[in-house]
This record gives C-alpha cells, sequence and structure tokens, in this order.
C-alpha cells in the first residue's frame, strides 16, 4: 500500500540550516550539505528545503547550494523561498528538484504559479500556506514569512490555488512551528475536508504519536517534520535523526 | 553505455546522477546520430502524454528508436512518463504511443469512499508477477517512489514483472523481450532504485 511520507522539512537562509521557533528566532543548526548526507544514508522519503528569508530579503535561491543537494539525494525534493519566475522554477527543476514551493509569489502573482504547474504539471508545485490562529481563535493565512496578513481564510485560499494549479499543499501551523507540541488537527483536517489534494501537515511534531494523530484524525497524505529530525529533544543539542521506522510503521498501522 | 534521450520532456539530471553513483557510464543525447549508436536506451520522461508523443514523432526520433528497439532488439526501459509512451494509447491524449508493448494507459478513477488521491505520490510496494533480471536481488521490502495520475495496463498477463497496489494491484514493471517499462522514478529511490538500475546496465 501506499505509505505516508514522512518528510523533513529543513529551513535555509542562505547557506546555513536553521530551525525557528513560531516563525522567530532561529537557531543554527549546520551545514546542509552534511545534513543531507545523513538524510540520504537514513533512506528518508523526501526532503524539503525552504529559504525562510528568501522572500523577505528579497534573494533569488542559492542554485549553488541546490545543485549540491540535487547531487547528493537520491529521494524527491521540494524547495522554496524566493523563486518569484518560471524560468527560477525551471533552472531548479532541472537541477534535479521535482517540486518548487510557493508561498508569497503565490498568494502576489498567480500567472507564475499558473505558467509552472501548465508546462511542469501539477505535481511539480505544492502550495504553502502559512495559518495563524487570531485571539478569536481564528485561523488567518499569512505571506512573507508570515508577516503579511491575506484577507482570504484558510480554506478559501486551499481552494483558490488548487484551481489555479497547485498539485499538493504544504500547510503550516505559525503558533506551532518549533514548539515540539503537536500538529494543529483542526486546521488540518479543514483543509484536507475541503480540497481533493495532497495536503502535508507542518508545525509542532515533537512526537511519533503526532504523526500518527495528524493522519488519523487530521487525514494528511504526508507529515513534514523540523525540530525533530534537527535536535537531541526539547531544548537540547544539534542531532541529526530521523524516527525509528519499526515504529513508525506501527503507529502508522503498515 | 546508457544513452538517456532527450527528447525535452524530463528531468535527465537526476537519472544520470544515479548512474554515476553506481559507477555505470550514461549520456544524455538529443542528437539522433548519437542515439542511432546508442548500445543502450533510457527513456525518461515527465508531462503528458501527447507533449511527449509531439517531440518524439517531430524530432525524428520514433523512427531512429523504432530502429534500434525493434530491428536491433537493443535494451531498452521506460521509466514513469516513459513507459507508458511504450504502449499503444493513452487516455491522457489522442496521439498513438510507441506500440512497442501491448497495453494501454489509463487514468485512476476512485469513488470517493475509497479516499484515494490522484496522483498516486509517494511511495508504494512491488509484488513479483515474474521474475527478471531487471528486477534482480531487489532490498529487501522494495518500495519506490510514484508520482502519476494514468497507469498501464498490458493486454498479455507474460508482460507483467510486478504489480503495486493502488485501489487495486496496477502493473508497475512490464517487460516484452528487449523493453522494459517502470512506473516509478528509479532514480528517486534510494538503495531500491539504484539496483534496478545496475540491473538495467548488466542486461
Amino acid at each position: 500500500m501506499l505509505k505516508t511520507r514522512v518528510i523533513p522539512c529543513l529551513q535555509l537562509i542562505g547557506e546555513s540550516l536553521v530551525k525557528t521557533v513560531k516563525f522567530g528566532n532561529h537557531g543554527y543548526i549546520g551545514d546542509p550539505i552534511n545534513t543531507v548526507r545523513i538524510f540520504n544514508e537514513l533512506e528518508v522519503d523526501e526532503l524539503c528545503f525552504l529559504d525562510i528569508r528568501a522572500s523577505v530579503e528579497n534573494r533569488s535561491p542559492n542554485l549553488a547550494i541546490l545543485k549540491q543537494i540535487a547531487n547528493e539525494c537520491f529521494m524527491p525534493l521540494s524547495y522554496g523561498g524566493g523563486v518569484r519566475d518560471f524560468d527560477t522554477a525551471q533552472k531548479i527543476l532541472l537541477i534535479g528538484f521535482e517540486k518548487i514551493v510557493l508561498n508569497t509569489i503565490a498568494f502576489k502573482t498567480p500567472s507564475v504559479l499558473m505558467k509552472i504547474s501548465e508546462h511542469f504539471g501539477a505535481q511539480a508545485v505544492v502550495g504553502s500556506i502559512d495559518v495563524k490562529k487570531n485571539i478569536w481563535g481564528k485561523y488567518q493565512v499569512f505571506v512573507n514569512d508570515g508577516k503579511e496578513k491575506i484577507s482570504l481564510d484558510p480554506v478559501e485560499y486551499a481552494q483558490q490555488l488548487v484551481h489555479e494549479g497547485v498539485g499538493e499543499i504544504l500547510l503550516t501551523s505559525m503558533d506551532r512551528d518549533g514548539t515540539w507540541a503537536g500538529f494543529d488537527v483542526e486546521i488540518i483536517r479543514k483543509i484536507t475536508d475541503a480540497v481533493s489534494i495532497p495536503v502535508i501537515a507542518n508545525g509542532g511534531a515533537g512526537s511519533v504519536e503526532h504523526i500518527g494523530e495528524v493522519v488519523k484524525k487530521g487525514n494528511a497524505s504526508a507529515v513534514a517534520l523540523g525540530s525533530m529530525v534537527v535536535y537531541q529533544k526539547k531544548g537540547m543539542g544539534v542531532l541529526v535523526n530521523f524516527p525509528d521506522s519499526q515504529r513508525l510503521n506501527a503507529i502508522l498501522n503498515y | 553505455m546508457i544513452t538517456i534521450v532527450d527528447y525535452g520532456m524530463g528531468n535527465l539530471g537526476s537519472v544520470q546522477n544515479m548512474f554515476k553513483r553506481i559507477g555505470v557510464q550514461s549520456q544524455i543525447s538529443a542528437d539522433l546520430a548519437v542515439i542511432a549508436k546508442a548500445e543502450k536506451i533510457l527513456l525518461p520522461g515527465v508531462g503528458a502524454f501527447d507533449a511527449a508523443m509531439q517531440r518524439i514523432n517531430d524530432g525524428g526520433f520514433r523512427e531512429v528508436l523504432n530502429t534500434k528497439v525493434l530491428g536491433e532488439k537493443i535494451p531498452t526501459l521506460g521509466i514513469c512518463l516513459g513507459m507508458q509512451l511504450l504502449t499503444d494509447s493513452s487516455e491522457e491524449g489522442v496521439l498513438d504511443g510507441l506500440g512497442w508493448i501491448p497495453a494501454k494507459t489509463i487514468k485512476f478513477s476512485f469513488d470517493k469512499t475509497q479516499n484515494l488521491k490522484v496522483p498516486h505520490m509517494g511511495w508504494n510496494e512491488v509484488q513479483t508477477v515474474h521474475p527478471s533480471l531487471l528486477t534482480d536481488n531487489l532490498p529487501n521490502e522494495p518500495r519506490f517512489y510514484f508520482v502519476h495520475s494514468y497507469h498501464v495496463q498490458t493486454i498479455h498477463p507474460e508482460h507483467i514483472l510486478m504489480t503495486t497496489h493502488f485501489g487495486f494491484d496496477f502493473h508497475s514493471i512490464i517487460q516484452k523481450d528487449n523493453v522494459f517499462g517502470a512506473q516509478f522514478h528509479p532514480e528517486k529511490s534510494h538503495k531500491f532504485g539504484m539496483k534496478l538500475l545496475e540491473n538495467f546496465a548488466k542486461i
């Protein structure tokens, strides 16, 4: 049967691997190339790289680093951050990445998203949605590394992205990012109920049990892991790791 | 030397990268004269069926490939869309396929109750129907990375090497004589893909 994908989601700032907490302060993790070598040896399902400050700092993707990453990896790869036009997306796909993750540009210039999707297929485009609950408990969507609120609600926005040609949605809870507190199952379920394409749950993973919960209750097609795969434990030092496959299989009922 | 045919669709770099890792010589070529001298052909492909067939027809690849594959019978492997192109036709398009293996390419369609999302995307297992050189000695519990909305159905069951379960058992690796097709991406499937490509290099 088709396995639920469990995807280390790695944050870059330029050439450094980092990890944020609630989209804010970030800790330095290390060199991305060494890290991907470890994940390659661990035979992880897929890797996602997000240059979290590229849009805000108006930087273009670091193609040299991406090329080195692609040369080391024999699993599917996705990249997001600072992809503002079709040509840049095309370069990244030709380097050996399968998917382009679009966040800010997907909102601001949907025509770029549509062009990539038409040319390379919907499976090559991941729509990234960052959500945050306001003090009244209402979910709101942010772009530009969580700095700019948009007027659409998450369900509306997800449906709009599907209509424009994304093949997958990366749904990130800003409140849970880096907290190890578990996924925001409620918002993930809302989106998986509203769209027919796969949704990757992101933000808050702290244990294998959290993964099981968001797959079963949230109906997530895939799960992204951040802190859990780069730190030993909450509040402890850097350790690149991946959950034990037998425990994962048991919790995902294989 | 394996010749990876560059007819303008698909990520050829990853395939060549994996050949490099396993120490197999390969070249990417769009040159009909180079392809005419190929010892082994890998037909990659990502994208739509008609767009690929259009390029193969318009670029003059079809005649050269027919000579190599059907005439000289050199080992040939189609991967992902490249496998679907080996068939007679696809529900994705109106153009004829290469027709090297009697088969058709059909869209996945499921009831809502089955809760299966198309494309079939992710890692899935394979079950052997007929043993073959291509699938010999795969590491334990073989799994591969798939991304596709259409699947191949062979007309003759003897052409099925392996199946994969997604709602039902579809034909994930097929063979007729010197022509092989694999629906997944071996170049993105860790040691499992490496072994398969290594096997292909030895055929």
